[in-house]
């Protein structure tokens, strides 16, 4: 057995090398999360004196030890100053500081080490490094085990990368909360559970990390869990993926009991047992997608990651903006044998991300929270890269969810920047403005230049404007889409009786309708938050400074990844430099679904069409720009609490289309209305604890009083029973 | 052999034993009725051990031994019923009525 492994495992280019080492990549965030999870609980246990007694004896040593009453005075006018402008930094905040982004590191440096390896090696088929026997049962055997490819490469690149800059900025951003450790703890968890969720080799592993993501989203979102609309943000984030995890987990069913197997390497090879187009791989790709809109906020499940916003902001931009999210992405970038294999589903897949791209963009136009505005955008561009996926332009989706992880990522890092500024003057006035409210701002640039130009960089990043990141790979979708309205098997198939050619056309609209608010949308951000007269306050505009150089550093490294993230992926008209590299990088994963999708030929288009269409594209880009600083006036607003209400279809945006209200009216009161009158009087309080609970005791009841009435206490009663039974047998007996 | 008009014999005790255990109140006679359904079953011992050897015999003893104590314990236990209660009727004992 062991010797048929090694010879196995001999054949992969990549055995022995770092490769062997992928187990460590999780495992680093994993050992952060136990050390300062122990740290955090070990503070909790000894918050605050048990004993006041003995609290003031110890403080009553303390000032013996002091003796002179000038040392003694100093102290406590120090101690009672520190209250006021700075409150204590937590007593274990020096290791946490530590430990927190250094594992991340560790774990990044290790992750370019095996990217590098897998680089040099060509690998053509995957590397799986196998761990132990998890579940063994029957016919079913998976393995914890992980997966070395080009794809989850690439995936643990942007998190580990990405996830150690936030780590950094969030040393900064959170240097003062009373849970510290406890942030941390969950942050170095998550990193864990989401490596285990690309890293790993077999669905049931990937599901493992994606309910661990989802449990850190959680606790993250409701990290403020004293303020009781954060605790619920986080409850609505669990519950609405839970919808999306009972698909997930249902096509899972429907794979094993079809291909009998969870590995990926397994459903990829019989996946050809699956008819093309069938009812059944359309099923099974619909569900997963379902999970998907639940994990990557698409339309209808998209509602809970604006509420998601009530975290603290670094975690908005590693986890609901740059990998978390994401994951439903990667899961149809990894199942992309299956989706090639369904035209309607992938149909399905773009629209809805299309759509949802749209939708979301609207909402953000009119959104007053810097946050909300960023959260909006993040659905938008999630839906871009569902539009990618979709399309079977996977290794297009993937490239847009690396260079949106950097820019949305620097996005939010800056907004958190801002936050922590406007929160630090507000905190030193006594102020109890909304410190995220765009109105309370305006003509930041003057108290925050690095953020301020950093935050630009990720505006035209994210808007498309060339040479920036977002521009490449926005624009890789779109022609993406363009190029398969012929000759692909999405034009020839229908989806509900519209032709496909048709519903890309449509896709490829909405996409740049969606650009084009995209641009607007930032720009208004952008404009009312560092442009135009400051509306922050006389008092408080004297505190607003930028952040320190812990924060500001990782805003710097990732707008320089937002500059030339493009570079990855150059189109394929460019005449120098490495031409359509991450496509030709992904290929051994997703290179024959797409094959597929478009027929056994490369999609390419004529340069011209490209050049127009690239045209296109920033022209809308430009234009949206233009619009929103033509017609926006920074000066004309006032702050939030003299801000009138908005009227007509302003409110209709600002209110979310009211999308809340209506799954409240629809699903969530008429659910309650049924659990309370059928699920708990009917079912609980009725059947269980009435029939059955009350029943059986009745029952019971009953039969022992019958019993205690036959316990006459007359002997003679008894030895007649005993006779007429004993008589009774007898004649039995001699009957038969 | 005289081993049917034995075993009738033994059958007839055995009975009037029962009747009287069933039928009378006063606990020492329905205790002499069990001794007399003990000693029918005694005698029903003995008359088989003519036919089938020596171990019927040997039961006996042992009944006998045993309705010996019991007759000890038993009889101990209506004397104490009656210093208590003055009586030993059955029907008016009946602590143990449910």
């Amino acid at each position: 057995m062991l010797l048929q492994e090694a010879a196995a495992a001999g054949a992969h280019p990549l055995a022995g090398t770092a490769a062997e080492w992928i187990w460590l990549v999780p495992i680093l965030p994993l050992i952060g999360f136990l050390i300062n999870g122990l740290l955090s609980l070990s503070s909790v246990a000894k918050l605050g004196p048990k004993n006041p007694a003995e609290h003031h004896a110890h403080h009553g040593d303390h000032a013996d030890d002091h003796h002179d009453a000038a040392g003694h005075a100093a102290h406590g006018h120090g101690g009672s100053h520190d209250d006021h402008a700075q409150p204590a930094r937590h007593r274990y905040a020096a290791i946490v500081s530590l430990v927190g982004p250094a594992v991340l590191a560790l774990s990044f440096l290790l992750t370019t080490t095996i990217f590098i390896a897998l680089a040099g090696a060509h690998a053509e088929t995957p590397f799986v490094k196998r761990m132990f026997s998890w579940i063994a049962t029957g016919n079913m055997g998976i393995d914890a085990s992980f997966q070395v490819d080009q794809l989850s490469m690439v995936m643990a690149m942007v998190i580990t990368g990405v996830g150690t800059l936030i780590h950094i900025f969030s040393v900064g951003y959170m240097q003062d909360d009373p849970g510290y450790p406890r942030y941390f703890a969950y942050l170095n968890l998550f990193v864990f559970f989401m490596l285990v969720l690309v890293l790993g080799a077999n669905y049931p592993m990937l599901f493992v990390g994606w309910e661990g993501v989802g449990l850190c989203s959680y606790l993250l979102i409701g990290f403020w869990f004293s303020e009781k609309a954060n605790a619920d943000a986080g409850k609505k984030a669990f519950i609405v993926n839970r919808i999306g995890d009972f698909g997930f987990l249902v096509a899972l069913f429907l794979l094993f009991a079809n291909l009998g197997t969870l590995s990926f390497a397994g459903v990829n090879a019989g996946a050809d047992q699956l008819a093309p187009g069938s009812a059944l791989v359309t099923t099974i790709c619909l569900f997963m997608f379902l999970g998907c809109a639940g994990k990557s906020a698409q339309i209808p499940l998209y509602i809970w990651l604006p509420d998601a916003m009530a975290g603290p902001t670094p975690v908005s931009a590693l986890i609901h903006a740059a990998t978390m999210v994401t994951a439903g992405v990667y899961l149809i970038a990894r199942s992309a044998v299956l989706f090639s294999l369904s035209p309607v589903a992938s149909l399905t897949v773009a629209f809805v991300g299309a759509l949802t791209a749209l939708f979301a963009a609207t909402i953000g136009l009119k959104q007053w929270d810097i946050k909300k505005v960023l959260a909006y955008s993040t659905v938008s561009q999630l839906g871009y890269m569902f539009v990618g996926v979709g399309v079977g332009a996977y290794a297009a989706g993937v490239f847009h969810l690396v260079t949106h992880a950097f820019f949305k990522a620097l996005l939010f890092l800056g907004s958190g920047s801002v936050i922590y500024a406007m929160h630090k003057a507000y905190h030193h006035t006594g102020n109890h403005d909304d410190a995220q409210d765009m109105r309370n701002m305006g003509g930041l640039r003057k108290f925050m230049p690095v953020t301020f130009i950093l935050m630009w960089i990720a505006t035209l990043a994210i808007a498309g404007i060339p040479p920036f990141a977002g521009f490449f790979s926005k624009d890789e979708i779109l022609g993406s889409v363009f190029a398969r309205t012929h000759g692909s098997t999405l034009a020839d198939a229908t989806w509900l009786g519209i032709p496909g050619s048709t519903m890309l056309y449509a896709i490829y609209v909405m996409g740049l309708a969606a650009a084009l608010l995209t641009a607007i949308y930032m720009t208004r951000m952008m404009l009312y938050t560092f442009h135009g007269p400051n509306r922050t306050g006389e008092a408080e505009r004297t505190h607003l400074t930028e952040a320190p150089w812990v924060m500001t550093a990782p805003l710097a490294v990732l707008g320089v990844l937002s500059a030339v993230g493009g570079w990855l992926n150059l189109p394929a008209f460019f005449p120098a430099g490495p031409v359509q590299a991450l496509h030709h990088w992904l290929e051994p994963v997703t290179g024959q679904a797409a094959l597929r999708v478009t027929k056994g030929a490369e999609a390419h288009l004529e340069h011209s069409t490209e050049y127009v269409l690239v045209g296109i594209a920033v022209a809308i880009a430009a234009i949206g720009i233009a619009f929103a600083i033509a017609r926006l006036k920074p000066q004309a607003l006032v702050t939030k609490s003299q801000s009138p209400a908005s009227e007509g279809f302003a409110r209709v945006l600002e209110e979310k289309y009211f999308v809340d209200e209506g799954y409240d009216k629809v699903v969530v009161q008429p659910l309650l209305g049924v659990s309370r009158s059928v699920l708990w009087k009917g079912m609980d309080a009725g059947l269980i604890d009435g029939l059955v609970v009350n029943g059986s005791a009745q029952l019971a009841r009953g039969i022992g009083w019958v019993g205690s009435r036959m316990q006459s206490g007359q002997v003679g009663t008894y030895a007649w029973v005993l006779i007429i039974g004993v008589v009774a047998v007898l004649g039995a007996f001699s009957l038969r | 052999m005289m081993v049917p008009e034995a075993l009738a014999l033994s059958a007839v005790l055995f009975c009037i034993g029962v009747v009287g255990v069933l039928t009378r109140r006063n606990a020492i006679i329905i205790f002499m009725c069990v001794e007399l359904m003990l000693n029918a079953v005694n005698l029903s011992f003995v008359a088989f051990s003519r036919l089938y050897g020596m171990t019927g015999q040997v039961f006996v003893v042992f009944v006998m031994t045993v309705a010996a104590a019991e007759a000890a314990v038993g009889l101990a236990i209506i004397i104490s019923i009656f210093r208590h209660r003055q009586t030993v009727d059955l029907t008016n004992i009946n602590l143990l009525k449910g």
